[in-house]
């Protein structure tokens, strides 16, 4: 579904953010991707769906590459659903609206279709009574949920998410989580930034672990677990499960 | 057209133009700006001292001036003023000020409003905890002022207050209004009198332009510097 | 010598035999709010343009509007207003220029274009700096879905970035009103204009100029009580502005 191979990334000239990255996401797959922060994970998610250029190697999502000029990145897009760190919510719309609006604008579907399919994943994500407020009435795990709704909404082939709990307070990840272990285990294929190791040993097929810049280790979950191969994989580990 | 552009009739007024027009423009500009601030920086610390009736007198000040168009303000002073000069010298007749001393008094009337709104503003960008600090090593209201937080607040408030200076100097081109050569009357003056219109008010232009332009970039370098410094 | 007070002096005929000095007065009234009306229309919609064209990812785009901004910011209203209306017409092509000082009611059209451009540069720094203000991530939240650029813009960047700035546009306005008696030097009989034929005439100038100041502070508490309602009436739920 999602093949990344040799990607380099450069700031400038003397600052490269990924070196020869390759990895693939199967359809159905859930691969979780961690690292130390500055290691370049955010930026290789967000290489997938071209919202940061790369300058060498292919990306190809679902058979369209990604790097090709000719390609119609909204429309590649639009079938690809993203989740962000600070949820983005469109503060000035209403939560359907945030739901509806790229619906009617980039896939052209009629605005009551839009509202219907709007109200059954606000159901979904346990959010039906907010429909229509705005999203600051919300709390953040709330809006986090809205956030991957309006997301789903576009019926995409993939998901995208960028530490999706990172900015959240500790009581409210778990609401998160939830939805999340949901959709993984309905069969959506899904590329996840995190450091929520329980979500990675639950639902995930794969792990990825980074270190400025490379794929410093891309394997099986209970491999990864068992018997990470890497030093620095095994440092960040202890690390973050010390607690 | 292009093809009749007459060169020499700047070059033949280059010494009126810059020795009367420029003279009187920048002169203007500096002392105005001078007085403005002082005005301006008395009329914030009455809003700011915690006299309620001190604080609204002078927030009406700020209002007033900021709600009138300059140019309405020019004529109000260039007719006011000499009435205000009899009543203060308690002369028979309304007392002729001359052109330059009447633009000055409005420009820094006018200007006071404006700069004491920037003068504000930089005060209270101070944190609350610098004058508390102030207090409790004993300085009084007027020390605390003057050697703790004006000092940080000026350099807060230093382009903000150049850049104002910027839109000073372009303003005074509104004493035109009465007829006053200053470099742009200087400007209009020749171009009347030589038929050269054209020629005048596009070179008045670039000059404008010229040293506006000049003038910010240094106001930009001054904020760059002074954010590395913070 | 005292100053002879002649209040009355509002209603004694004024010697243009269009009614009386109040009526002259209130025709300026008028003609200000329509200079500045119009002014307000071509400085919102090109500054919009040139504000956006500041924050588009294009190089050539950046400049334009950087070298607009500096332009129209670097030289006197007074000035810019003789370019238009004195210099213009020369340096155009014979026909053009001859067309241009036919021109019926030409210092109402050059005051408000030269007042609408000379206001739409600093509308484009007020909106630069508005969208400026919003989150990147919104920005890429919009791309994510599939939106295009132009549809980001119009749909979640330009909603927010124009209600965060809705207090400076109410100062803005309030200046192109004022702008507008810059207009007097090149014959428009707006608001000042008048009150200054009206000292000419009758030689009562502490009234004329009396007058002259109530309006200016009546269409000024109109405008800030206006633009209070409108700032409550898009005023988004929950959602803090400033911040």
């Amino acid at each position: 579904m999602i093949e990344i191979s040799h990607v380099d990334k450069w700031y400038s000239t003397a600052f490269q953010v990924l070196k020869d990255c390759t990895t693939n996401v199967a359809k159905g797959e859930v691969v979780v991707v961690c690292g130390p922060s500055g290691s370049g994970k955010s930026t290789l998610i967000k290489c997938v769906n071209a919202l940061e250029p790369f300058q060498k190697g292919d990306i190809t999502v679902d058979g369209t590459k990604v790097n090709d000029p000719r390609t119609d990145l909204p429309k590649l897009r639009a079938r690809v659903g993203m989740v962000f760190q600070h949820f983005e919510l469109f503060p000035h719309l209403k939560i359907i609206d945030n739901l509806c609006l790229a619906q009617e604008k980039v896939l052209g579907r009629a605005h009551d279709k839009a509202v219907t399919k709007g109200m059954m994943l606000l159901e979904r994500v346990g959010l039906k009574e907010h429909a229509q407020k705005f999203p600051a009435q919300l709390s953040g795990g709330q809006q986090q949920r809205v956030a991957i709704a309006r997301a789903l909404a576009m019926d995409p082939i993939a998901m995208l998410f960028d530490e999706p709990t990172s900015a959240l307070d500790p009581e409210m990840i778990s609401e998160v989580l939830d939805v999340m272990v949901d959709l993984a285990r309905e069969g959506m294929t899904m590329m996840v930034v995190t450091h929520e190791m329980g979500f990675a040993r639950k639902v995930a097929n794969r792990v990825i672990f980074m270190d400025r810049g490379e794929i410093v280790e891309d394997a099986p979950k209970d491999d990864f677990f068992g018997k990470p191969r890497s030093d620095r994989a095994q440092k960040f580990l202890s690390k973050i499960l010390s607690h | 057209m292009l093809g009749s552009f007459d060169f020499d009739v700047i070059r033949r007024s280059l010494p009126y133009l810059f020795y009367e027009g420029m003279t009187f423009t920048l002169t203007l500009t500096a002392l105005s700006a001078l007085g403005g601030l002082i005005f301006g920086t008395a009329i914030a610390l009455m809003r700011l001292s915690g006299y309620k009736i001190l604080g609204r007198i002078a927030g009406l000040y700020v209002d007033f001036m900021r709600s009138l168009p300059l140019v309405l303000v020019i004529f109000w002073f260039y007719f006011l003023v000499p009435y205000i000069g009899q009543w203060l010298t308690g002369a028979s007749r309304p007392i002729s000020v001359g052109a330059f001393a009447s633009s000055l008094i409005t420009f820094i009337m006018f200007e006071a409003a404006y700069f004491s709104e920037i003068m504000r503003a930089g005060i209270q960008s101070i944190s609350r905890g610098q004058p508390a600090a102030a207090n409790a090593l004993g300085l009084t209201y007027a020390q605390t002022m003057r050697y703790v937080v004006l000092p940080q607040a000026f350099r807060n408030m230093l382009p903000v207050l150049l850049t104002q200076t910027i839109v000073l100097f372009q303003d005074t081109s509104l004493v035109y209004v009465l007829s006053i050569p200053d470099f742009l009357g200087a400007a209009s003056k020749v171009a009347q009198r030589d038929g050269r219109l054209v020629e005048m008010y596009l070179f008045a232009a670039l000059v404008y332009f010229t040293i506006s332009c000049v003038a910010s970039v240094g106001v930009r370098r001054l904020q760059s510097r002074i954010a590395i410094i913070r | 010598m005292t100053y002879n007070w002649n209040w009355g002096i509002f209603f004694q005929p004024n010697p243009m035999g269009t009614g009386t000095y109040l009526d002259l007065l209130l025709s300026g009234l008028v003609l200000t709010l329509e200079t500045a009306v119009l002014a307000w229309i071509i400085a919102l919609i090109t500054g919009s343009i040139v504000g956006v064209m500041r924050t588009l990812p294009s190089r050539g785009a950046y400049w334009f509007g950087f070298a607009y901004v500096e332009f129209f910011r670097n030289m006197p209203l007074l000035v810019q207003l003789f370019l238009w209306f004195f210099v213009l017409p020369e340096i155009l092509p014979k026909a053009a220029g001859l067309w241009l000082k036919q021109l019926p009611n030409a210092p109402f059209w050059t005051a408000s274009i030269g007042v609408g451009l000379f206001m739409s540069a600093r509308v484009a720094v007020q909106l630069q700096a508005g969208i400026g203000s919003l989150p990147r991530g919104q920005r890429q939240a919009a791309t994510a879905l599939g939106l295009t650029t132009v549809q980001g813009y119009r749909y979640v960047l330009l909603p927010m970035a124009f209600r965060i700035i809705l207090p400076p546009l109410t100062s803005e306005f309030l200046n192109t009103i004022k702008n507008t008696a810059v207009a007097i030097t090149i014959g428009l009989l707006e608001l000042t204009g008048q009150a200054r034929s009206m000292q000419e005439f009758s030689f009562q100038v502490f009234e004329a100029f009396t007058a002259a100041t109530i309006l200016y502070l009546l269409v000024n508490a109109v405008v800030v009580t206006g633009m209070r309602i409108l700032e409550r009436y898009v005023a988004i739920p929950g959602y803090i502005t400033g911040k």
